[in-house]
């Protein structure tokens, strides 16, 4: 990168046609010559390779820039086409100009009146931003209701367009046959009438006699006058269609005469657009880096579409120009004035209807201009608005509960890879140093250096000594990461802002991401094989922002919902859930083991003694990780009040609803009123507890958790005998024809409903009695009732009846003519016939539940397929209609143009993660009022935080210094 | 000035504050309760301040696109099953992602129209009233009236009317062959055939002995509407349980607001509809966002995710309501209309907008967020608005 030329910054982009002469101004050179190399491999002169289009192999000289390939972006050559051919874009709007325009003069049919309305409507339409096509179509339907110019008089025709790009002028002409047809309409209808004279029609007429004679015998063609008062006369049509076919060239005359202020009432910009520009007569030709050539292994050159595209144009157009020298037949001459048009036509868009598409040799279709822009992986959105970027990485991740959530495990091959500039002072001149000794493939190394002079220097294995040595202040040092360094870490489908967070590095070995499993549902993720990409940012700013907007512990509340989406997941919750469920008692060893990874390193007072022997209880181990002065009530989801006072935990179960992500109250409340750091801090602290409590009590699921005992299994198999029952008695009481209807239904649809609804109950019976059998200790029931992973229902298919199979919210239906299987009789109505499954997944399947089952499984399937894609279109249509709009200063929320789209965000301005959801404003002024008159704060700084006087400090690395430094750790530890 | 009882020196240091009334009034009442002195009512004021101001949104926060993620993340948690039932077994309403595409789309008729229509206090509360205001809505068609056959041999069309559901369906008229006589007048006039009534007996037929003029006429008598309203095909009566009691609320198949809303015995203020477009129509834009949130709002509840803020479903029906008519969210809508021509060519038709763009002379001054991604500047939002740069602290500031 050239520092020495200042970035250019884009103002404004105009867009308009080009004139041709433009073209021929900045065209390099004019292209002659189909032929691209010559036998030596030397681009020919003035053929589609011309040097002076640019280089694109590396080491030659651009012949007009002087410049090398890379910073030659290369230049536009032309062709001179030996016929004006029409642009296919604006094929649309030249048929409406044709229509609108006078065939003679070429003004606008319409009114000085007429045009001042639509020149109205037109400022009206750009002020609100609508289709100014719109206002166009309207005025030319206007123009075209006129037969004659109001201008010359002239009178105008029908323009007939035939796809993609011919024109006719439809004229109403004499027909050939116009003798017989007259005489045959004066020959009388019935045979009893006299028929009619050529007097009598020279009379009604007003033609001499003389000439009716003539006429009839077709000796001359009666004037238009004649014609019409002949067609009065005789109630019959002389005319046909005759169809004049407009050339390009004829187009573009009719064009040239239209004045500027005519194309003003259209909307058209006369000094940008002149109409007669789309009609080209010059072929500007893309410089070759937009279409470069490739040579394969064999050393054969492969051309571009493009350029392929080009040697048909420029060959044809030689071709025309020979005939017409040569003074071919007209007819040839159209011929290739069709077929260069058909070229100049796919070169710009490839996929018109109705013409055939420009093939490969290979038959596979041309990517031309438009393919090119077009679509997702077009330049719009393939390039321009989604560019790849470099210092990324992607890899497998894998959990590591030692991690703190704000951090990632980044192997130490990907760090080395990724650099960071680190700009030499001399406070880390001897850091810089030692990175540059290190080389490149050592861990805290450097990659390459840049000296003062701006020259830049790759450091190897060789040079790094010596290069090492040479570093100064004011050098750049292209270091590895290292510990603390913040990085942007993504998981697609970035759905939401949480799915692109930072995180502070901690180098590891091995060839994974590294997290901790409580981003996994921000980031939507789990281990069964997921990539995430990491970036590693490159200016000051950029780090600066990251750290403090985008961390981890930033991101804990969820706009969306207003809570926390960081949280205890999973195992996390089931050993909470242990841990304060039965209030278990823990020895001092064991207590100190579950507290081992926290802060905490004394244990509270004990709770009492066992056998001469402290003990402390599960609530009280839970307690040590909340504040203080923490109070809290809520409902717990294993169906009990938790109660929290002074930061002890009274009462209650601690589960997915105190500690869970999306939600957990505690966790919640400690983000809001806490801050981030500590909610941080807690939730890393929650993990580790739970994972050792989970260690300590054992916690593991088989198919014995499921299985019931035999008189259970007797009692859900009569409960499903007598569901059988009364589906049956519902079969015959319908088929008896006595089904009441509900209202609104059918019989049949009554039916159908009420199986549903009775096997529907059958399945939870049968769910209730495996029920009763499992103990509170189950690990399914555990997990079920704390939240942690599945539910009633999984454990209810698992072990006591997986019940009715749907397809299409009713019971299956599909397969044979009147049955669903060839192993039952046709309409049999029986549950077991339209897919209800009475065994359990412990019990195993019969062959036809099992078909059943899967049909029911697949439609699972098929519905996300087809789940995705729409909602994935939904989002990208919502964030492309919002994503301009902003809260200002004032509090109104406006997009960029400055149009007010809220008053208020939400109505009352605030931000849903500040405030508790059902909260109306969230701010307990009595407690407040409470808290100040008793005057309790533990010293100046602490009220004035309290007051919003001053900012609570932001922790801005967690553990980068202790990780890089080593000696604090040791310091740490030499203190007990 | 307010109503509490404080001195004059607190409301001044209250009424200094950027607090929104409601809370200035709890800090009054809280200040007056615990009798405190000025100094701590200002620290009061001053704490409750901060909290709120903490709440407020951030200026420059970029709220649209995370509007957007936060109804569109939840998108992939939607069904796409389209019928289920909504509170009202009898009535199938689309719900889950086809409902969510339908509204921010603004289709003009929805797939499964539908209104929910409250009644008067009378109406309400008494069922045969009630449906004296069904009879009156829901389309009646002839087959509920009573049976129609065919005599192939003489060609006539023959109905045989049930007294009974026509008494029932004509409350007000007290002869059943009055009312046999008003069905026979419908069907001359939408038909265009002479009837022959006797009794509850209705007979016609083609002029010309036609057999098939005759299955015609059969085909269109099925058609006809006799009474109610012809787009609502079925109503439901439901009695509800409200503050005050029970009452009756009906809910129908089809929509046509306007009509339902000018029939006796309808609470207008109450009755709503889920066709964004019937309501904007009858009343007004700012009922249309209304209905916008509220039909997003219990979309997201019915599939589970209640937790969605409403925050965001209020921007969202604001910018499609934002120019005073319903505009969709897409190519046809909000984005079709954007003023910048790359951030239009960047969403889709990209190559028609490039071209119109150049007929007309548009120019983009790169303002909106898509346009500056593309040319490589920084986008206008958030930290990218922020013209504030740091300077060098002076000596004389480090000094103190």
């Amino acid at each position: 990168m050239a520092s020495s030329q200042t970035p250019k910054e884009i103002g404004e982009i105009d867009f308009g046609l080009m004139d041709p002469e433009e073209y021929r101004d900045m065209s390099a050179t004019k292209i002659i010559t189909a032929d691209t190399y010559d036998d030596d491999g030397f681009p020919i002169d003035m053929g589609l390779m011309d040097p002076r289009l640019g280089v694109i192999d590396p080491g030659l000289e651009c012949k007009t820039c002087g410049q090398h390939s890379g910073s030659c972006n290369g230049h536009f050559g032309h062709i001179e086409l030996a016929a004006p051919v029409i642009h296919v874009g604006f094929t649309k709007l030249i048929r409406r100009l044709l229509r609108g325009t006078c065939r003679e003069c070429a003004r606008l049919c319409l009114t000085e009146d007429e045009r001042d309305e639509f020149r109205g409507q037109l400022d009206q339409t750009r002020k609100l931003g609508r289709d100014l096509n719109d206002v166009t179509k309207a005025a030319i339907r206007q123009a075209r209701k006129k037969d004659r110019c109001p201008f010359c008089g002239e009178g105008q025709f029908d323009i007939q367009h035939e796809k993609p790009t011919t024109y006719y002028e439809v004229q109403q002409v004499l027909t050939s046959e116009y003798s017989q047809r007259i005489a045959a309409a004066m020959q009388p209808d019935d045979d009893d009438d006299e028929p009619m004279g050529r007097e009598a029609l020279a009379n009604e007429t007003g033609i001499e006699l003389s000439r009716v004679n003539q006429i009839l015998s077709g000796e001359f063609r009666p004037r238009e006058s004649d014609r019409k008062a002949l067609e009065k006369a005789l109630d019959i049509d002389l005319t046909e269609e005759d169809m004049n076919k407009l050339m390009p060239s004829d187009i573009r005359d009719w064009f040239e005469d239209i004045p500027d202020e005519d194309i003003e009432v259209l909307g058209i910009s006369a000094d940008k657009s002149r109409p007669e520009w789309m009609i080209l007569t010059v072929l500007p030709v893309p410089p070759v880096t937009a279409r470069p050539s490739i040579t394969l292994d064999n050393g054969q050159r492969s051309e571009d579409d493009l350029t392929h595209k080009l040697v048909d144009i420029i060959r044809i157009n030689q071709r025309f120009m020979e005939n017409r020298e040569a003074g071919a037949p007209q007819l040839i001459i159209e011929d290739l004035w069709e077929l260069l048009q058909y070229h100049v036509t796919t070169f710009m868009d490839n996929e018109i209807s109705g013409t055939p598409p420009a093939r490969h040799r290979s038959g596979r279709p041309l990517k031309t201009l438009s393919q090119r822009l077009k679509g997702k992986e077009g330049r719009f959105r393939g390039s321009l608005s989604g560019k790849r970027v470099n210092f990324s990485a992607r890899t497998v991740i894998s959990p590591d509960p030692t991690l703190s959530l704000n951090e990632v495990g980044v192997p130490d091959r990907v760090a080395t890879e990724m650099t960071q500039t680190m700009n030499v002072t001399e406070r880390n001149l001897e850091d810089a140093r030692r990175y540059v000794s290190n080389g490149p493939e050592g861990h805290p190394g450097a990659n390459y250096v840049r000296r003062p002079d701006g020259r830049r220097l790759k450091v190897t294995e060789k040079n790094c000594e010596e290069l090492a040595e040479k570093v100064e202040a004011g050098w750049e040092v292209n270091r590895h990461l290292i510990d603390g360094d913040i990085v942007v870490f993504n998981r697609q489908p970035s759905l939401h802002r949480m799915s692109i967070m930072a995180h502070e590095v901690v180098v590891m070995p091995y060839k994974t991401f590294r997290l901790n499993t409580v981003v996994c549902p921000p980031y939507n993720a789990d281990f069964d094989g997921d990539e995430m990409n990491m970036h590693a940012l490159q200016n000051e700013e950029a780090r600066a922002e990251a750290r403090v907007l985008m961390r981890v512990q930033e991101q804990i509340l969820s706009p969306r919902m207003g809570e926390n989406i960081i949280g205890a997941i999973q195992d996390h919750i089931s050993g909470t859930y242990l841990l304060t469920h039965d209030n278990p008692h823990f020895n001092e060893t064991q207590a100190l083991d579950l507290l081992r990874a926290t802060r905490i390193d004394e244990l509270p007072e004990e709770a009492g003694t066992e056998d001469g022997r402290p003990y402390w209880t599960g609530r009280q181990l839970f307690s040590e990780l909340l504040p203080d002065d923490l109070n809290l009530e809520f409902q717990s989801n294993t169906g009990d009040t938790v109660v929290i006072e002074d930061g002890q935990l009274l009462e209650g179960t601690i589960d997915e609803d105190g500690v869970g992500a999306f939600g957990g109250e505690v966790v919640d409340t400690l983000a809001k009123v806490y801050g981030e750091t500590r909610a941080r801090i807690f939730i890393n602290e929650v993990a580790t507890l739970a994972m050792r409590s989970i260690m300590h009590f054992g916690f593991s699921i088989g198919i014995d958790d499921e299985t019931i005992p035999g008189a259970a299994q007797d009692r859900i198999d009569e409960t499903i005998g007598d569901a059988y029952d009364r589906v049956q008695e519902l079969i015959e009481t319908y088929e008896a024809g006595e089904l009441e209807s509900l209202p609104g239904r059918t019989v049949d649809e009554t039916l159908e409903m009420k199986i549903m609804q009775t096997l529907g109950k059958a399945r939870d019976n049968a769910g209730d009695i495996a029920e009763e059998h499992f103990e509170d200790d189950n690990p399914a029931v555990v997990m079920a009732n704390s939240g942690a992973r599945g539910s009633m229902l999984n454990l209810t298919q698992m072990a006591g009846c997986v019940g009715q199979q749907a397809v299409r919210g009713t019971r299956i239906n599909r397969g044979y003519e009147d049955r669903t299987l060839s192993h039952y009789k046709p309409d049999d109505l029986s549950a077991e016939a339209h897919g209800f499954v009475e065994h359990s997944y412990t019990g195993g399947l019969t062959p036809r539940e099992f078909f059943f089952h899967a049909m029911g499984g697949r439609e699972g399937l098929v519905d996300t397929a087809v789940r995705t894609s729409k909602s994935g279109y939904l989002q990208r249509r919502l964030i492309n209609a919002l994503s301009e709009l902003e809260t200002q200063y004032d509090g109104t929320v406006r997009d960029t143009s400055d149009t007010i789209v809220q008053f208020e965000f939400g109505e009352d301005g605030t931000s849903p993660t500040k405030v508790a959801y059902d909260d109306d404003h969230g701010i307990d002024v009595d407690q407040i009022a409470d808290r100040v008159l008793e005057a309790e704060f533990e010293s100046d700084d602490s009220k004035a935080e309290f007051l919003g006087d001053k900012a609570r400090p932001t922790n801005l690395s967690e553990h980068g210094e202790a990780r890089r430094n080593p000696d604090i750790l040791s310091e740490v530890e030499s203190d007990d | 000035m307010t109503e509490f009882d404080v001195s004059a020196d607190v409301e001044a240091v209250v009424e200094d504050t950027e607090l929104p009334e409601e809370l200035k009034a709890e800090v009054y009442r809280s200040v007056e309760e615990r009798d405190a002195s000025v100094e701590q009512a200002d620290e009061i004021a001053r704490a409750v301040e901060h909290r709120y101001l903490d709440t407020r949104v951030d200026a420059l926060d970029p709220v649209g696109t995370v509007s957007a993620q936060s109804i569109g993340e939840p998108g992939t948690q939607l069904t796409m099953n389209t019928f289920h039932y909504a509170g009202v077994a009898e009535i199938d309403v689309t719900q889950g992602l086809p409902r969510l595409i339908e509204l921010v789309d603004a289709r003009k008729t929805p797939d499964t129209p539908t209104m929910t229509v409250h009644l008067d206090d009378e109406y309400a509360a008494d069922r045969e009233k009630a449906h004296e205001v069904v009879w009156k809505i829901e389309a009646t068609k002839i087959l509920a009236l009573g049976d129609i056959s065919t005599n192939v041999a003489d060609m006539r069309v023959h109905i045989d009317l049930n007294p009974d559901t026509l008494q029932e369906r004509w409350p007000t008229v007290d002869s059943v062959d009055e009312i046999a006589g008003e069905v026979a007048g419908i069907i001359e006039d939408s038909l265009g055939v002479k009837t022959v009534q006797q009794g509850t007996n209705v007979e016609f037929g083609p002029e010309e002995p036609s057999y098939r003029d005759l299955l015609q006429l059969v085909e269109e008598l099925r058609d006809v509407t006799f009474k109610g309203i012809e787009e609502v095909s079925r109503v439901v009566i439901r009695k509800e349980e409200t503050e005050d009691g029970e009452e009756f609320v009906l809910y129908t198949e089809g929509s046509a607001f306007g009509d339902v809303l000018s029939i006796e015995g309808v609470d207008a203020s109450r009755t709503t509809c889920n066709n964004i477009h019937e309501i904007h129509s009858e009343l007004g834009i700012e009922a249309a966002r209304e209905i916008i949130i509220e039909e997003t709002k219990t979309t997201l509840e019915e599939q589970g995710l209640d937790d969605v803020n409403v925050r965001h479903l209020m921007l969202v029906a604001d910018i499609m309501t934002n120019r005073g008519e319903i505009e969709s969210i897409g190519r046809h809508g909000i984005s079709g209309s954007k003023e910048s021509v790359l951030a239009r060519a960047a969403f889709e038709v990209t190559v028609n907008h490039l071209l119109d763009a150049a007929i007309h002379g548009e120019v983009d001054d790169l303002n909106g967020v898509t346009e500056n991604v593309i040319v490589g500047k920084p986008i206008k939002l958030g930290t990218g608005d922020v013209n504030l740069k740091m300077g060098s602290t002076s000596r004389s500031s480090q000094a103190d």
